[in-house]
């Protein structure tokens, strides 16, 4: 080897690179998760599980309806906040996360992967309610209403991703499974997702509108027409909000951690 | 020249470089602050093909904040680093790069075929699966989960990951943690034939006898310094003397006023004795007892290189 070679030839990556690494990363991404049992069980399992209590139980078509909306936005919530939160925190202490930025990963493909990985756990989840739902429920859905619903449980993969890296920088990796828990299980119930929010306390209704995940599930709730009286400009602009305030607060610790790490 | 390179051969070291070459690469006048604390005061560093070099030093002294400056995971208060010709905190420099670094867990939910696929996907031109597989000795293992593999196995995955992209530049943090003698010489033999190949290799790494055995070149860092740096003998003739070892009658104290002595304590049954010269001191201590057995003469180890250095170090530090 002489000399010459040493110097760096400008690489110029092709976009058939940038797909093929994303590709690779979400597939790998996905298929950790799906064996880590403990992962994928819980995550799958406890919106379905809910879903067979309360929603079948109370086959009214209605109740049933509503909750295919609310337990699919439970869902994704619980795959952002574990898939994120969680693995995130583990690959940052544990000196993962390090190597893969050593390595020529583009970096945008580490978050971007495991948001996509995410979402596919909530549409497995979307798709295992629509058929419990539609078959031994006797809820009535259009196509268009199953489209809309995909489309608005995927819209939450953003502003509970970002929650997901806030918590990610905040929380150690063995504390992360709990504080999870403390957050997410205590704000869908009183944001309705596991009862309708007609039947809380009042002062719980009240409070609702402070939680993003209330405003997500108004979303999925007016596709069929259960969404409390408002418009749904006011819940797409909370949870844009919600989003940057993550984010915000992320990319602050972020730096600060950065600056002294 | 991606795969007939890399020879699994034991090849010796390669002798120190020459000046005239162009530095794989360097760090250069750098400094790297946290917080109040400074890392690195003014550190230079260059690592040419074809050469090992070890970074060594005392925990805090600055060896991780250089590594963590070439591979582009932080960026430098001052001076400049550079590598490959470019700036490590591209995309485009890290494809020539391979590192191994500590990880404490890795995803044990992926089979090693798939994370060396992953990895592979990250480079442009990757070397072959089969080639990685082999290199690293990882042969009947690529459908293992990794959580099921052993301490060992999964350093040589790590290792394996580092050449995915058939690197110029290696890194390797402590590569044979946790690896028994065989495979850790077996590891060692792969790093020479990376040198052989041209590759530079950047090593650090706690176990002396390692950077004896594989570095072209030490350098010992303290404190953000390079307070020496040069070939393993170089090193540890800064150590200067020799090493007396035997059983001896004679009263310690008495030895210790003989000529040239440095040091003298009491290793079990025996003496053991440093000094300048060791023939007029055994001279003396032979004329003295008759009785003297179980003689040994060493040349002082790196570890007493490396120890002096970094103390003689200290001691200057308090005398200013």
């Amino acid at each position: 080897m002489n000399s010459a070679a040493v110097m760096a030839h400008p690489h110029k990556l092709s976009a058939g690179y940038y797909l093929h690494a994303l590709t690779q990363e979400t597939r790998y991404e996905f298929l950790s998760r799906l064996r880590l049992r403990a992962f994928s069980l819980s995550t799958i399992g406890f919106p379905v599980m809910f879903y067979l209590f309360f929603g079948l139980t109370n086959s009214h078509g209605n109740i049933a309806a509503y909750l295919i909306a609310t337990y699919s936005c439970f869902g994704m919530i619980a795959a952002c906040l574990f898939g994120i939160g969680v693995s995130v925190s583990q690959e940052r202490m544990q000196g993962w996360l390090d190597l893969k930025l050593a390595s020529p990963m583009p970096r945008w493909t580490y978050l971007t992967a495991k948001i996509a990985s995410c979402a596919a756990f909530a549409m497995i989840i979307v798709t295992i309610l629509l058929v419990l739902g539609i078959l031994f429920g006797g809820v009535h859905i259009t196509a268009m209403q199953i489209l809309a619903l995909y489309g608005v449980t995927l819209a939450g993969a953003v502003p509970f991703s970002a929650m997901g890296v806030l918590i990610a920088l905040l929380v150690p990796p063995n504390a992360a499974p709990a504080i999870i828990n403390l957050i997410y299980l205590p704000m869908s119930f009183a944001s309705g997702l596991w009862v309708p929010i007609r039947y809380l306390p009042h002062w719980m209704q009240h409070f609702a509108p402070v939680m993003p995940a209330y405003h997500y599930g108004q979303l999925a709730l007016a596709i069929f027409g259960f969404a409390q009286p408002g418009a749904a400009s006011q819940h797409w602009s909370a949870l844009t909000g919600f989003t940057c305030l993550m984010l915000g607060g992320a990319w602050w610790i972020f730096a600060r951690s950065e600056a002294r790490a | 020249m991606s795969t007939a390179m890399l020879s699994i051969e034991p090849i010796t070291a390669r002798p120190a470089p020459l000046p005239y070459r162009t530095p794989v690469a360097q760090l250069r006048n750098v400094t790297r602050r946290y917080g109040k604390v400074v890392a690195l005061k003014g550190f230079s560093l260059a690592i040419y093909p074809g050469e090992v070099v070890a970074l060594l030093g005392p925990n805090g002294a600055g060896k991780t904040t250089a590594v963590r400056l070439l591979l582009g995971l932080l960026s430098a208060h001052g001076g400049q680093v550079t590598v490959l010709g470019g700036d490590p905190r591209e995309d485009s420099t890290r494809i020539r790069m391979g590192a191994m670094l500590q990880v404490s867990r890795v995803p044990e939910m992926l089979r090693v075929r798939e994370h060396i696929d992953l990895f592979r996907g990250y480079y442009p031109n990757p070397l072959p699966a089969a080639e990685i597989v082999r290199l690293a000795q990882l042969e009947g293992l690529e459908n293992r989960l990794f959580g099921k593999l052993s301490g060992g196995q999964k350093q040589r995955v790590l290792f394996g990951l580092a050449l995915c992209g058939d690197p110029d530049l290696v890194f390797l943090d402590e590569p044979t943690v946790g690896m028994d003698i065989e495979s850790r010489r077996a590891l060692w033999d792969r790093i020479r034939a990376l040198s052989a190949a041209g590759k530079a290799v950047l090593l650090t790494t706690h176990y002396l006898e390692e950077a004896d055995q594989l570095a072209s070149r030490v350098v010992v860092i303290h404190e953000g310094r390079t307070v020496a740096q040069g070939t393993p003998a170089e090193i540890r003739h800064h150590a200067g003397g020799r090493r007396i070892r035997c059983i001896t009658r004679l009263d310690a104290a008495w030895v210790r006023r003989l000529p040239g002595v440095t040091d003298v304590s009491q290793d079990r049954e025996a003496l053991l004795i440093h000094a300048a010269a060791p023939e007029p001191v055994l001279r003396e201590m032979l004329a003295a007892d008759a009785t003297l057995y179980g003689l040994e003469i060493n040349a002082a180890g790196l570890e007493e290189a490396f120890l002096s250095l970094t103390q003689n170090h200290n001691a200057e530090e308090v005398t200013q």
